[in-house]
C-alpha cells in the first residue's frame, strides 16, 4: 500500500501563467512515455520480476514515478491556474477547455492515456529491457520540452525530472545483470 | 526556521533518501552508502518532527491528530497563490 506525504519531491512554484506551456508538459503526464505509464508499467511488472535486488528497484521506482507524475500535474496546474478563457484559446487550448475547463487529464494532444502505453510480459529480462528503453524515451521527451521552456520556474522542476530517467536507467541495468545471473543459473535452454 | 525553508529541508533530505534507498536495492553491500542512507534518514526524521509540531502533519494516519484536525489545512503541495480554493 502507499502512505501519502503532503509535500512535493521537487517543489513547483510558478509565477507566470502559461497554458501553451502546459499543453506540451502534460506530454509526461498521460502521453506515451509519461509518468502515470511509467508507474503502472513497473508496478506492474512487480508481480512476476525475480530476484530482491530487481523488484525492489521496480517497487521503488514505480513509486518515486507517481511523485513525478504529481511533479508534471503542479507544473500544469500552476501554468492554467486562473487562465481566462481567451488565454486558453490563444495557445491552443480551446478544445482542451470544453471538454476538461482547466482540469487536469492524463491525455496529450488529443489522444487519452492508454494501457497500450505500457508492456508487462511477464518475463524478466523482456521488462526490464522494455523499462531500459522507457526511461530513455522519457529522457527524450524532457530534452526537448526543454529545448521549448524558457521559464526557470518550469525548466528547473523539468531538468530534475530528466536527471532522474538517467537515474533510473542504470538502476534498470544493474537490476538486469542479478535477473541475467539468476536466470542464467536456473534456467538452460538447449537443444536435445 | 520558517515553514518554507524547513519543508525545503525536508524535501531535499527525502530526496537522499530516495535516490540512495534505489541505490541500496543493486549495491546493498556499499558500506559508504548504508552510512549516508542513516545518517540521512536520522536527520531527515528529526526534521519531519520538528516540521509537524510546528505545522501540522506531513502524512495522515500515522501520528494522533490531537483536538483539531490540520490534515485537510491548505496549502496542498500543488497549489499556489492563484490556485482556487
Amino acid at each position: 500500500m502507499w502512505a501519502y506525504e503532503k509535500k512535493l519531491q521537487y517543489p513547483i512554484r510558478i509565477k507566470k501563467t502559461d497554458p501553451a506551456l502546459a499543453k506540451i508538459i502534460i506530454a509526461q503526464y498521460g502521453g506515451p512515455d509519461g509518468e502515470l505509464g511509467a508507474s503502472l508499467r513497473y508496478l506492474s511488472q512487480r508481480f512476476t520480476m525475480v530476484t530482491p535486488q530487481a523488484i525492489a528497484t521496480l517497487n521503488d521506482i514505480g513509486t518515486e514515478e507517481l511523485a513525478h507524475l504529481e511533479i508534471v500535474g503542479s507544473i500544469c496546474h500552476q501554468l492554467t491556474a486562473n487562465a481566462t478563457p481567451q488565454q486558453m484559446r490563444d495557445a491552443g487550448m480551446d478544445v482542451d477547455y470544453v471538454n476538461h475547463g482547466l482540469g487536469i487529464h492524463p491525455s496529450f494532444g488529443g489522444a487519452a492515456w492508454t494501457a497500450a502505453y505500457i508492456q508487462s510480459k511477464g518475463d524478466p529480462i523482456t521488462d526490464l529491457y522494455e523499462n531500459m528503453a522507457a526511461e530513455q524515451k522519457a529522457r527524450s521527451t524532457y530534452e526537448y520540452l526543454l529545448d521549448l521552456i524558457d521559464d526557470p520556474d518550469v525548466a528547473d522542476p523539468i531538468k530534475f525530472l530528466r536527471e532522474r530517467e538517467v537515474v533510473h536507467m542504470q538502476r534498470f541495468g544493474e537490476a538486469l545483470n542479478y535477473v541475467r545471473d539468476y536466470l542464467g543459473r536456473k534456467r538452460m535452454f538447449y537443444s536435445k | 526556521m520558517n515553514r518554507d525553508t524547513l519543508l525545503h529541508k525536508i524535501t531535499a533530505l527525502d530526496f537522499m533518501a530516495v535516490d540512495l534507498q534505489l541505490f541500496l536495492n543493486t549495491n546493498p553491500h556499499n558500506r559508504e552508502a548504508l552510512e549516508i542512507y542513516n545518517d540521512t534518514v536520522a536527520k531527515a526524521t528529526a526534521a519531519r518532527r520538528q516540521y509537524e509540531a510546528q505545522f501540522g502533519p506531513l502524512t495522515g494516519a500515522r501520528d494522533p491528530s490531537g483536538p483539531g484536525w490540520p490534515w485537510m489545512d491548505e496549502p496542498w503541495p500543488w497549489q499556489n497563490e492563484r490556485s482556487a480554493s
